[in-house]
């Protein structure tokens, strides 16, 4: 009997393995699902003077999308989240996330010499070109040059989106790019039982 | 033009593989001459065309042609010469074809130096390993193409990984692949041996050089990742208990009792079944390191293959190979009789107990890689195992290593005597022990490790001389002693330094993490460090903010390093180039971390101070050496000439 031990340990492990071919590793639970969006105030790509905060969509089921041009896989990301906004009614609100700091080809510096208006007008010259070139999923944009809402979201990296629900409850997070499967599997059924 | 060459140089080398399996193990098990004979021409073949087709990945990278997917994804145009050709390995497709182009040479190697063994053991051999060909040869082939086109092209790649453009990265590879390919020879001979049912003391003695030169291989590499670790995250860390480097450390451990195991069943015949079943555990461990690191199954900075698919097929694969040799064990496990008794203390029982531990090191270590994954499968959540278990489980595991190090070869076959082995050891256990508690009072203060360390590198260093002088006393004389005394009294000295300089490292290190403006200072170690400031620096396919550090003692400046932030063009990640000045007795490593203010004069710095570092790569190198000197022995050539008559009646027979 003993004879057989080793093969037995290794078809036990192999089991296991097989389970975890179909276990993603980097799927981290984010700390975020089911609590509180946290609350922020920003304005508005291209339009200064508006402001939105997180509360201003309490009562609606919203998704809200961190991107920024500089991110490639937000540039493949696009084409599925203008699928995603003919698919549902749920509000796509772009947060626009370090969009010149982030960028690896401006000097990080000559960003912070410039007023903040200065950097918010650059913004939106980059955003509007990039929407109009590709089209806009997005109800609305909205910015973060600082990076400091991501920070307050946990962002590890762009694009992530997050669905959020009627009592302003974080119900999901997407990190990195939305696939079709994803779309199709998980964010869609999840939007329709939140009611959107 | 050059890939679809490559692509079909795989398929012919496929169809070679194919053939170096089947016939020859069916002349083997019938007798038949011209079938066996097949055997070295089609693995000397199959040899050439996965040379060629790697060939042909290494021309599309040279070349940059960017119409092939794997050159686009993993090379750019503004690669310097020696990254383009070494990125040919630095993707998922390109590192499997190097494991396939080793195997080949591996296979080749025992073609042609297996002149002296019977016909239908070398057939026997020769198709097992061509069997792991063809499994990695129809892997290659049916999920990681490194041919397929990118149409239409891309106009420049994506870059190699920045992590990977280090002189380090360049031979870590082959040399590990080279260990772990390595071990297929054991393997094949063990499961040759298991096929023909000769368990018999002569599978053995013709598998052991090649395990030693395969742990050899393994060792440099392992090494080599280490040092590149070191150099190249810029944290100063050595060893980080990754599942990667777990991958292959695990061999190691399993080819180190091995190595030990064969020469117990070589000279006594004892242990066979014992050694057989190590033989299949440390390929089988190769190959679960292969499915762990590039399945994805496990998350890892360099697991860089997240496909399902693949995954499937290298478990199907192990399964196959695993549990396909795991049975023919257990069916043939009633044959292993163990010739040569023992006593409870003789050589066999020391080297018995250096095999439990070992086991039980590995074991320890395979739970920590698995845990997670085992854990996450239950659906019991999330956890990672890091560096406080592993070293709070392997470091005291080492100790009765360590220990039995010391006494193994000292005792005698059969049966030793314990008194006579005490009067014999007293002064090196005294002296050892005075060591282990004396020097760290001369140090920086007195740590439970470090007395344990000292103690264990000075036992080992100690009876290795009482080795020589006990055999110079018996009339032998320097030039007299056989290589493979000298391999393994260097490989268990290489040992002892490389305990020395972990037991150092890991206990008198000292680091500061500051931040620093232009003529700031911070002191370490009794060393001054300035920052200077940075420039910008433009590389080949980089920028980089470079910075500038004098180092001074007692007010004269000794050095001037300087550590780099790199941005790579193609692929914008940042990336710390650590400076470091390497000496005998300490390194001082000064790494760069972000610009703390707008116009990026002040820097987060840290600067480290390692005493006795390099002892560690040194140590590992003695390792290398004395196993290469142990598997050229002479009488490893002798066998040759002993043996040759017994082939040539097999043939006429």
């Amino acid at each position: 009997m003993k004879r057989w031990l080793p093969l037995v340990v290794f078809l036990v492990l192999v089991g296991f393995f097989a389970k975890g071919l179909f276990l993603n590793p980097r799927e981290v639970p984010s700390p975020f699902i089911g609590k509180a969006a946290p609350a922020f105030t920003t304005t508005e790509v291209c339009q200064p003077s508006k402001l939105f905060s997180a509360a201003d969509m309490k009562g609606k089921v919203w998704l809200l999308n961190v991107w920024s041009t500089w991110c490639p896989s937000c540039e493949s990301e696009h084409e599925i989240l203008l699928e995603l906004s003919q698919k549902t009614s749920a509000p796509i609100v772009g947060l626009v996330y370090k969009e010149l700091r982030g960028d690896s080809n401006i000097d990080k510096r000559k960003v912070k010499e410039l007023a903040s208006n200065e950097e918010s007008a650059l913004v939106c010259q980059r955003v509007t070109d990039r929407l109009q070139q590709l089209g806009n999923p997005y109800a609305l944009s909205i910015l973060d040059n600082e990076g400091k809402i991501g920070i307050d979201y946990g962002v590890y990296g762009v694009p992530e989106t997050f669905i959020i629900d009627k009592e302003g409850v974080i119900r999901y997070k997407q990190p990195g790019v939305i696939t079709d499967k994803s779309m199709q599997e998980v964010i869609l059924p999840k939007l329709k039982e939140l009611g959107a | 033009m050059i890939p679809e060459l490559g692509h079909f140089a795989l398929i012919v080398a496929l169809l070679l593989a194919l053939t170096q399996a089947i016939l020859p193990l069916i002349g083997a098990q019938r007798g038949n001459l011209t079938l066996m004979s097949v055997a070295r021409p089609a693995a000397q073949g199959q040899f050439v065309f996965s040379l060629l087709a790697f060939g042909c990945l290494a021309y599309s990278f040279m070349v940059n042609d960017f119409s092939v997917e794997n050159v686009a994804s993993n090379s750019f145009s503004q690669l310097p010469e020696i990254y383009r050709l070494t990125a040919t390995w630095g993707s998922h497709e390109g590192s499997l074809l190097l494991w396939v182009l080793i195997l080949g040479f591996w296979t080749t190697a025992v073609s042609v130096f297996s002149r002296h063994l019977p016909d239908d053991m070398v057939a026997r051999v020769l198709g097992v390993m061509g069997l792991i060909s063809v499994g990695f040869l129809a892997f290659l082939l049916t999920t990681s193409n490194p041919f397929d086109r990118l149409l239409p092209a891309a106009a420049d790649g994506r870059d190699m990984n920045p992590l990977l453009q280090d002189w380090g990265m360049i031979i870590h590879p082959p040399m590990l692949y080279m260990g772990y390919v390595g071990f297929a020879v054991a393997f094949a001979f063990a499961i040759a041996a298991l096929l023909s049912g000769r368990l018999d003391a002569a599978w053995a003695r013709w598998s052991r050089p090649w395990t030693t030169v395969a742990w050899a291989f393994l060792t440099l590499g392992i090494a080599l990742g280490s040092w590149w670790a070191y150099r190249e995250l810029g944290w100063g860390g050595w060893w980080f208990w990754d599942p990667t480097e777990n991958a292959s450390f695990m061999p190691w451990i399993a080819g180190t009792a091995l190595i030990h195991s064969l020469a117990v069943t070589e000279k006594r015949g004892a242990f066979k079944a014992w050694t057989v079943l190590l033989a299949l555990v440390a390929f089988s461990l190769s190959l679960l390191g292969t499915f762990l690191v590039r399945s994805g199954v496990l998350s890892s900075v360099h697991a860089f293959a997240t496909d399902p698919a693949r995954g499937a097929f290298i478990l199907g694969f192990l399964v196959l190979v695993i549990g396909g040799s795991l049975v023919l064990y257990a069916w043939r496990a009633p044959k292993m009789l163990s010739g040569g008794g023992f006593t409870w203390f003789s050589r066999e029982a020391l080297l018995l107990g250096n095999n439990v531990v070992l086991l039980a090191a590995l074991g320890a270590v395979l739970l920590g890689t698995l845990y997670p994954l085992l854990i996450d499968a239950l659906g019991m959540g999330k956890i990672s195992v890091g560096p406080p278990y592993f070293n709070a489980v392997f470091v005291p595991l080492m100790a009765p290593a360590l220990f039995l190090m010391g006494v193994g070869p000292l005792a005698r076959w059969k049966e030793a005597s314990l008194p006579d082995m005490l009067s014999r050891l007293k002064w090196a256990l005294a002296i050892s022990v005075a060591t282990g508690i004396l020097l760290p009072l001369t140090l920086d203060g007195f740590k439970p490790w470090a007395v344990f360390g000292f103690a264990m590198a000075m036992w080992i260093l100690l009876t290795v001389l009482i080795g020589f002088r006990e055999r110079l006393k018996n009339g032998a004389r320097l030039s007299s002693l056989t290589r493979s005394f000298w391999g393994m009294q260097l490989a268990h000295l290489g040992m002892a330094v490389g305990v020395a300089g972990i037991t150092v490292v890991a206990n008198y290190q000292v680091e500061r993490d500051v931040r620093m403006n232009i003529g700031d200072h911070t002191e370490l170690a009794g060393y001054t460090f300035t920052f200077r400031g940075t420039t910008e620096h433009q590389g080949p396919n980089y920028r980089a903010a470079r910075g500038s550090v004098d180092v001074s003692k007692n007010g004269k400046v000794l050095y001037e390093l300087h550590p780099e932030k790199r941005i790579y063009n193609a692929s914008g990640m940042p990336m710390t180039e650590a400076s470091i000045q390497i000496a005998m007795f300490d390194d001082i490593y000064v790494a760069l971390g972000e610009p703390l203010d707008e116009a990026a004069q002040t820097w987060a710095v840290r600067v480290f101070h390692k005493p006795f570092i390099n002892w560690l790569w040194i140590g590992a190198l003695m390792m290398v050496i004395g196993g290469f000197l142990a598997a050229s022995d002479r009488r490893y050539r002798i066998a040759v000439k002993a043996t040759a008559p017994t082939g040539a009646a097999t043939q006429g027979a």
